[in-house]
């Protein structure tokens, strides 16, 4: 878990949501009255207790006096209804606005944070900043804050109104629910331990569950499915241990409170008739006080419900600032720099780079390229391939030394004119839940049907998608099954239609075989054609005819030149290339 | 989400499935429901007695002759026993509601993974791996908190109800009728709130789904958003459906706003209306000993009827909880009954007189549910020693034709021999104690090198020190041994869940030395190779041919260079045979064979070869 101020990330919340503070302030005070009127209830109705006692005994019923307590009090009841459904129906859309918000502004800084943020998190956890925490701070607004100013209400008022009726019994009742709440916090302290152990059995049992059920079969393969059976009951047994344990704690918890209720409304009614007994109050009161300690010992448990809740909004909202608060990627609306009608002449001067400070990775790079030139870059994992194109997209921003496009400094031009002069194809084929259509297009609305079937026919996609269904209307899910290769071949339709001056495939035939590759390779080669081409590949034969292979291992070029030259030469790059015929 | 799985069961409705569950509690557990069931009743009828003590005081008050301290706190010490026998039972209850809870759960969980283990491809297949996953965690879960809420609330809602309400109800109808009323009025209102909302929760699982789709997908994606300027796109995607999450949350937020309010109202207005009620009937009772009576009825009856109301509302969470539940036991039924369709051979002995052979006779194999052919018509035999390649196209079948060797699916049609018996005479333990199966992706498994090695029965049978020695072997021959001795603690060295902490060509490598050492007849490399680089493919293959010379091979690859030295290559293409032979065979006559070697080589290197 992050560390977080628990002061400091609700003031953050409380900023956050500034533009709604009058409808919360406003939901506040309906609240509050809405609590009062509820808390009046029992001291009215003290009244009319006394005034039926008094009638028995008098034997004239005030019924006029009573009636028009009564009619109060139903206004009263119904007020206090309208008033906090209000203030729920406030609070919701408040928490509805104000999580709406957040989630926009993270999801509109996810595209605002340096690439490097997203290399040292995981997806998941961006992700669950979106929707889980959002949810955790959305679900506290909307009730926790809710149950706590109209607990607290509750509790002062109730706690107001008992002592105005009779010290000596709110002192009863409230000592008995102290006592009770003493022994509550006891048992869940206690319980902690077995939660924790619990959660932590769980943890164990849902690794080995994961485990084997992902290497299922390999266990059949090897007979260990009893052994592994063997390790599961074994820890089972541990899980049950605790979690029946915990079970039970917290399964404590309801009885506990019906006794603090009970032991406040025994307290209550023992003093009371003692005190009507010696003449020192009336019978209403009794009635009354009945109401009052439940009204007083019912918000405890809840606002102890809310500040656990608080807790994890804290923990919640500081996440979700901590997100917000990341650098953002340089302001550029004041570069006026542009390239007009790109050549694709590219150089690199003396550039280097590390993802941190003490690990370079490109250590001066120089590198020029000529329009319309093929340059392949060919190395050992981790020699800096993809860094050197992401350089070139201005994902990461070089630490020394310049990267020139048609002579322009590329850092001088703001990002999207970078980015856009560039068709980009990655390894990971990225598609999304859509329709093969509206993949291919993604987001160039002007890009016309028969533009992307015109890209289609040119990657040799079309044929394959003519004989889908819905032919380009397919909607791509889960339950569609393309092959690695036809993924591909989208994604590469997709840099088609772009239409780029420049292009760079990023190991793009990598996760394919090599007769798809083929296929593959003559699209790309279609699409490169008089464009200036970065092609990174491990497998050599897709850069046989490049016009330069650059060989790198640790940032630096190591060996440079034309297929041909390079198997001369007898380095690196030849025996990579000849260790892939050699017979055993 | 409990609300939108409740719907699902509504809809369901099927009962019994709980009952299939019921029906595993042991004798020791239905014991423990019943002695529950009896505290359960001896614990509301205390509850209930504590207004009967106050009833006693107020009349004790309104009698109004002094003298009665000793007898109010008399009746006060009854009440505080009364309360406080009234928590003990109920945590007796809680307490055997957590034993038969947990144990039913540890059972269930226990049943439903020593099922899960006994399933093939096939089943795991069907079911997905996630949702076995889901079934044997969060859904035996989800049945355990509905037994231990069950039995202490459930059980206890009705009893309680029905007891209050014969209390009540002798005492005088006009008041029972006003209990009614409130009831039917709370019980009409959330009804009409769960239909008018619960069809909105069930589609705010869809929306939020799909909010946490199009993030994912900005995320997974962020390099192409960001090559293709595509930031505004991707957001106003978003924003669609960041409104459609609002505009229902709203909908069901302002719907729900009134629930509390409402039952608050509801607690508060009733015992308004019983002393409205009980005015006029003390008003119009005749004498003052029956306008006593109902006096002190009147305050008593108040407390029941909240006890009543609270009652009813607690059923209300019956709603919620028990659909939930439902869909989870049927989710677990549905693993426990399925069987696998794979079914144990009579040889249980591992005493052929043929050794390492295997034949493939017209197999062909259908996936369920498929209509096609996954592959069809596949003959051919490796003898003792041989080592047998297979090519082809992703999806032509390699992987689908290694997978029913070790009987992860039953062939469709045709046989396989190994050892010149049909492997479904051989019981699986005996089948698979002959095959060595190395996984396309490496799978490893928490534990150390060592036990990843000699893992399942490949110890079973062998001395100490021969164990050692094996696993040394093994890893010797996958070019592990390298990495592993520069481990700080060798053989020894942990391996994380699922082997996070060694790098993709090393998991392969342990997988390969885990196969090695079971000392097989037949190694199966299911595309084994690819996650190594050149040169350790060449230097293991090498070494596997010198070492175990006597082992026959199946490799699936997709380098030509792996497999040109074989002696027999089956080059497959869209599940169909279409070539058998060998390199420079296959070169000459098979123009598939020859599409990828032309894409892999040069012509050259080929022209060489033919």
């Amino acid at each position: 878990m992050e560390e977080f101020n628990f002061g400091d990330s609700m003031k953050k919340l409380i900023r956050y949501c500034r533009k709604y503070y009058f409808p919360i302030v406003v939901a506040f005070m309906l609240s509050i009255f809405g609590t009062t009127f509820n808390i009046i209830g029992p001291d009215r109705l003290k009244e009319v207790t006394n005034k039926i006692a008094e009638g028995i005994v008098t034997n004239a019923m005030d019924v006029d006096g009573i009636l028009k307590i009564v009619t109060i009090l139903t206004i009263l009841y119904v007020l206090g209804f309208l008033f906090n459904t209000s203030q729920g129906i406030i609070m919701a859309t408040c928490t509805q606005k104000i999580t709406n918000k957040m989630r926009k502004d993270i999801s509109y800084k996810i595209n605002k944070i340096p690439l490097k943020y997203f290399d040292q998190t995981t997806v998941g956890d961006t992700l669950s900043r979106v929707t889980n925490d959002v949810d955790t701070i959305g679900q506290s607004l909307n009730q926790s804050i809710g149950t706590l100013v109209s607990g607290i209400t509750m509790f002062f008022g109730s706690l107001f109104m008992m002592t105005k009726t009779n010290w000596i019994m709110t002192l009863s009742g409230v000592v008995a629910t102290i006592i009770g709440f003493i022994v509550m916090i006891l048992i869940t302290k206690k319980s902690q331990k077995y939660f924790g152990q619990q959660q932590e059995e769980l943890g164990h049992l849902n690794g080995l569950i994961e485990e084997t059920y992902t290497g299922h079969n390999v266990i059949v393969a090897y007979n260990d499915a009893h052994k592994e059976i063997t390790k599961f009951n074994e820890i089972n047994e541990n899980l049950y241990s605790s979690a029946w344990k915990s079970q039970f704690l917290s399964g404590l918890m309801m009885p506990l409170m019906t006794f603090i209720g009970n032991l406040g409304y025994v307290a209550v009614c023992v003093t009371g008739a003692i005190l009507v007994e010696k003449d020192m109050t009336e019978i209403g009161t009794i009635v009354a006080f009945m109401m009052y300690i439940r009204l007083f010992t019912q918000p405890l448990a809840q606002m102890a419900q809310a500040i656990t809740s608080l807790q994890a909004t804290a923990a919640a909202s500081g996440r979700v600032f901590k997100f917000l608060r990341e650098d953002e990627l340089e302001d550029e609306s004041h570069k006026t720099d542009v390239v007009e009608d790109v050549k694709g002449h590219i150089e690199f001067n003396h550039v280097s780079f590390g993802y941190t400070d003490d690990k370079i990775i490109i250590n001066d790079f120089n590198l020029e390229v000529k329009p319309g030139e093929k340059v392949a870059i060919v190395g050992p994992t981790g020699a800096g391939k993809s860094t050197l194109v992401n350089l070139l997209m201005r994902f990461y921003e070089t630490n020394s030394g310049t990267i020139k496009i048609d002579g322009k400094n590329i850092k001088d031009l703001k990002r999207e004119q970078v980015h856009s002069m560039f068709g980009m194809v990655l390894q990971d084929t990225w598609l999304f839940e859509g329709t093969i259509k509206d993949n291919i297009r993604y987001n160039l609305s002007h890009v016309s049907d028969e533009q992307i079937i015109k890209a289609s026919k040119a990657v040799g996609l079309d044929k394959f998608v003519r004989a889908l269904p819905n032919a380009y209307d397919t909607v791509l899910d889960d339950k569609t099954t393309l092959s690695a290769g036809q993924k591909q071949l989208i994604t590469i339709a997709r840099a088609y239609v772009l239409n780029a001056p420049m292009l760079i495939l990023d190991e793009a035939t990598s996760s394919v075989d090599t007769r798809t590759e083929l296929i593959i390779q003559k699209a790309m080669d279609k699409l490169a054609e008089g464009r200036t081409c970065f092609v990174i590949a491990h497998r050599l034969s897709t850069i046989k005819n490049a016009n330069t292979i650059l060989v790198l291992k640790n940032g630096s070029i190591i060996e440079h030149g034309n297929h041909e030259q390079l198997l001369e030469l007898g380095g690196f790059y030849a025996d990579l290339y000849n260790s892939q015929f050699e017979i055993v | 989400m409990l609300i939108e799985a409740g719907k699902e069961s509504i809809k369901a409705g099927k009962e019994s499935r709980m009952l299939k569950i019921f029906k595993k509690f042991t004798k020791k557990e239905v014991l423990f429901i019943v002695i529950a069931l009896s505290f359960i009743v001896l614990q509301v009828g205390l509850d209930l007695k504590l207004p009967d003590y106050m009833a006693d005081i107020t009349k004790l008050l309104e009698e109004k002759s002094g003298g009665h301290v000793s007898d109010i706190m008399e009746k006060g010490l009854y009440m505080l026993l009364c309360a406080l026998g009234s928590m003990l039972a109920s945590c007796f209850v809680g307490f055997l509601a957590a034993q038969v809870a947990a144990g039913l759960a540890k059972r269930l969980r226990s049943e439903v993974y020593e099922k899960t283990m006994t399933f093939t491809m096939e089943e795991i297949n069907a079911f997905s791996t996630d949702s076995l996953i889901t079934r044997t965690t969060n859904d035996v879960t989800q049945i355990q908190t509905l037994i231990a809420m069950g039995l202490q609330v459930v059980i206890k809602a009705p009893i309680l109800a029905t007891w209050a309400i014969i209390k009540i109800s002798n005492k005088n109808w006009r008041w029972s009728f006003a209990t009614g009323v409130t009831v039917f009025i709370m019980m009409f209102y959330l009804t009409v709130m769960i239909a008018l909302v619960l069809p909105k929760f069930r589609k705010l699982q869809i929306l939020t789904d799909n909010l946490n789709k199009v993030t994912r997908e900005n995320l997974s994606g962020i390099r192409v958003v960001r090559a293709y300027n595509a930031e505004m796109y991707q957001e106003d995607k978003f924003d669609i459906a960041n409104q459609n999450v609002m505009k229902t949350n709203l909908f069901t937020g302002r719907s729900m706003a009134s629930v509390f309010p409402m039952m608050s109202l509801l607690i508060s207005s009733l015992p308004l209306a019983i002393y409205w009620i009980g005015m006029y009937l003390i008003k119009d009772a005749k004498d003052i000993g029956t306008k006593f009576q109902l006096f002190s009825d009147m305050v008593v009856f108040s407390s029941y009827a909240l006890q009543v109301i609270m009652a009813f509302m607690m059923l209300i969470v019956v709603f919620f909880i028990f659909p939930r539940a439902n869909i989870s036991a049927n989710r677990i039924n549905e693993v426990l009954e399925t069987s696998s369709k794979i079914f144990d051979g009579q040889i249980t002995t591992n005493n052929q007189e043929e050794k390492g052979t295997i034949e493939f006779k017209n197999v062909g194999f259908m996936y369920p549910d498929a209509s096609d052919y996954a592959i069809e018509n596949i003959s051919f035999k490796a003898k003792k020693g041989e080592t047998i390649a297979f090519i082809g196209a992703t999806g032509s079948g390699k992987s689908t034709l290694i997978n029913l060797i070790p009987r992860f699916f039953d062939v469709t049609s045709g046989e396989i021999l190994i050892d010149g018996e049909n492997i479904k005479k051989y019981s699986k333990d005996v089948l698979r104690k002959k095959i060595g199966y190395v996984p396309q992706k490496a799978v490893l498994f928490k534990g150390s090198i060592f036990s990843n090695v000699m893992f399942g029965d490949n110890i079973d049978n062998l001395a100490e020190g021969e164990i050692k020695q094996l696993a040394n072997d093994a890893l010797e021959i996958s070019q592990a041994k390298e990495f592993v001795d520069k481990m700080k603690k060798g053989i020894d060295s942990s391996i994380a869940q699922g082997g996070n902490n060694v790098s993709g060509g090393q998991k392969q490598r342990i997988s390969i030395a885990r196969a090695i050492a079971r000392k097989p007849e037949i190694l199966l490399f299911d595309d084994s190779f690819s996650a190594l680089d050149y040169k350790t493919d060449k230097i293991l293959r090498k070494q596997l041919k010198e070492q175990k010379s006597s082992t026959t091979s199946l490799i699936v690859a997709q380098r030509i260079g792996t497999i040109k030295d074989a002696d027999k290559i089956v080059v497959l293409d869209a599940g169909k045979m279409v070539g058998y032979g060998t390199h420079k065979e296959l070169l000459n006559n098979c123009k598939v064979y020859y599409e990828i070697a032309i894409s892999q080589l040069s012509e050259d290197e080929i022209k060489k070869d033919m």
